[in-house]
């Protein structure tokens, strides 16, 4: 077994996760290959779409697949870091308005 | 990036047997990954047979005036293996009898040939009814005396099939060498000029998109249009159709990703994107390569690994047709990548 939590090379073996759970596992990837589809939204921008996430849960697996992804698909690399920006405009977004809670506590304890 | 080609650096992988012994060898050795042949006979195939031959690529020599980080051909301008005028005719004797009906024109730089102009003109009159010569654009802008070669193409209905990596400058200057995106624009617009690439023009205009990378080319008709729009809204540049082409690991590409640590999980990627559809019309079953010297391949890959047909008749001044349409095509794990997604060949997908 490998002495560290991540190994690029573990991301080839994603599929093997449905050897120990063959219906989840299968209908896990039914769904995924599904949503990244053309649809109302394009594939293109799907991949964007991931590859933000990505950064956001902080997944290294995810990050190597949708930069790979998105240089397939012919994705700048201005593309992919505004994307970038886009995910962490929420997060740090998502810390920030939590200070209106902060601002209204403050008030309520204070005369 | 290299400004010298692998047999110029002296490189290990300069040698085609050590090409070969690296696609034989690591993941394929240890069973991680099938061989091509394994993955054939999954299909039920023991030998990949050709069909009815409808391209006579031949390779008008491996000199070069750019030295691309990708090239297969490992061509450059230190490259001096061209066709003579003797083994031209030869060709032309074939080319006046082939059951093809196309004939495709490669190098290195096919126009640095310094027979190119008289090998062009005998060859149109042998009739053939696709004409394609493939032009690295640069080439077309290196030097005045290739300035005319657009209207040199369109005297002869030539068809051009022309590389252009991407619609950005840094993208496209890194794997073909600085300045290279500038001087195919305007390249491109030269055709334009005298009417190839536009809408509704019988001079066709092709481009060929290849990867700048270590991964896989994506889907060919959002890559078309994606170039299209670019090309047109930025320079006011018309071409007809983008082929994807999927780089293949051998001589400077192989080196590529064996430097930058790429290698395995490019393979994986190419293994894990099988199509057994894309088998069906890999370019191999339909095209005869020909080298410089007048020796007779499978497909240019099979020219650079130096594996000739499988027929005892291997030479253009043996050209038999007949004979090599019952040869077995030889394989090895580059195949893969002509059978990933939706294929790859010269003439784009295949899938």
């Amino acid at each position: 077994m490998a002495s560290n939590y991540y190994d690029p090379a573990d991301l080839r073996k994603f599929g093997n996760i449905t050897e120990w759970s063959e219906e989840l596992g299968t209908k896990f990837f039914e769904y995924y290959n599904k949503v990244f589809e053309e649809g109302a939204l394009s594939a293109r921008e799907k991949s964007l779409i991931a590859l933000a996430v990505a950064h956001v849960i902080q997944c290294p697996y995810c990050i190597d697949a949708y930069t790979k992804d998105g240089l397939q698909r012919g994705i700048t690399k201005e593309e992919m870091m505004e994307a970038v920006h886009a995910g962490a405009a929420i997060e740090s977004g998502a810390t920030l308005v939590h200070g209106v809670q902060m601002m209204n506590k403050y008030n309520k304890l204070s005369m | 990036m290299a400004t010298k080609s692998l047999k110029a650096r002296q490189s290990d992988l300069a040698s085609t047997q050590n090409q070969l012994d690296y696609l034989e060898g690591g993941l394929f050795a240890s069973g991680e990954l099938p061989r091509f042949k394994d993955k054939l006979a999954d299909a039920g195939l023991t030998a990949l047979k050709p069909k009815a031959l409808e391209i006579l690529q031949i390779n008008l020599g491996y000199m070069c005036n750019q030295v691309c980080a990708h090239c297969h051909v490992d061509a450059g301008p230190d490259r001096k293996e061209i066709m003579t005028r003797d083994t031209m005719e030869q060709c032309l004797k074939v080319i006046r009898t082939t059951g093809a009906h196309t004939l495709d024109l490669t190098g290195g730089a096919p126009e640095m040939n310094p027979d190119f102009r008289w090998f062009v003109t005998e060859a149109a009159k042998a009739g053939i009814q696709d004409f394609i010569v493939r032009s690295n654009l640069t080439i077309i802008r290196a030097n005045k005396k290739y300035h005319d070669l657009p209207q040199f193409f369109a005297e002869h209905n030539i068809h051009v099939v022309s590389s252009m990596p991407h619609y950005t400058r840094g993208k496209t200057d890194r794997q073909r060498g600085d300045g290279v995106f500038d001087k195919s624009i305007q390249a491109l617009k030269d055709l334009n000029a005298v009417g190839y690439g536009m809408p509704d023009s019988s001079l066709r205009l092709d481009l060929v998109y290849n990867p700048s990378g270590a991964f896989l080319p994506g889907d060919q008709a959002s890559l078309e249009l994606d170039f299209k729009q670019a090309l047109r809204e930025d320079f006011g540049i018309e071409f007809h159709n983008l082929f994807a082409i999927t780089n293949l690991p051998i001589s400077r590409f192989l080196e590529y990703l064996i430097a930058s640590e790429n290698y395995e999980d490019y393979m994986t990627a190419l293994v894990e994107a099988y199509n057994p559809e894309a088998v069906k019309n890999v370019m191999c079953t339909n095209t005869l390569s020909v080298s410089w010297d007048g020796w007779l391949y499978d497909c240019d890959f099979n020219q650079m690994l130096d594996l000739k047909v499988d027929t005892p008749l291997r030479h253009i001044t043996d050209y038999n047709e007949q004979v090599l349409q019952d040869r077995n095509i030889i394989i090895s794990q580059h195949c893969y990548g002509c059978t990933a997604g939706s294929g790859s060949s010269c003439q784009g997908t295949v899938a």
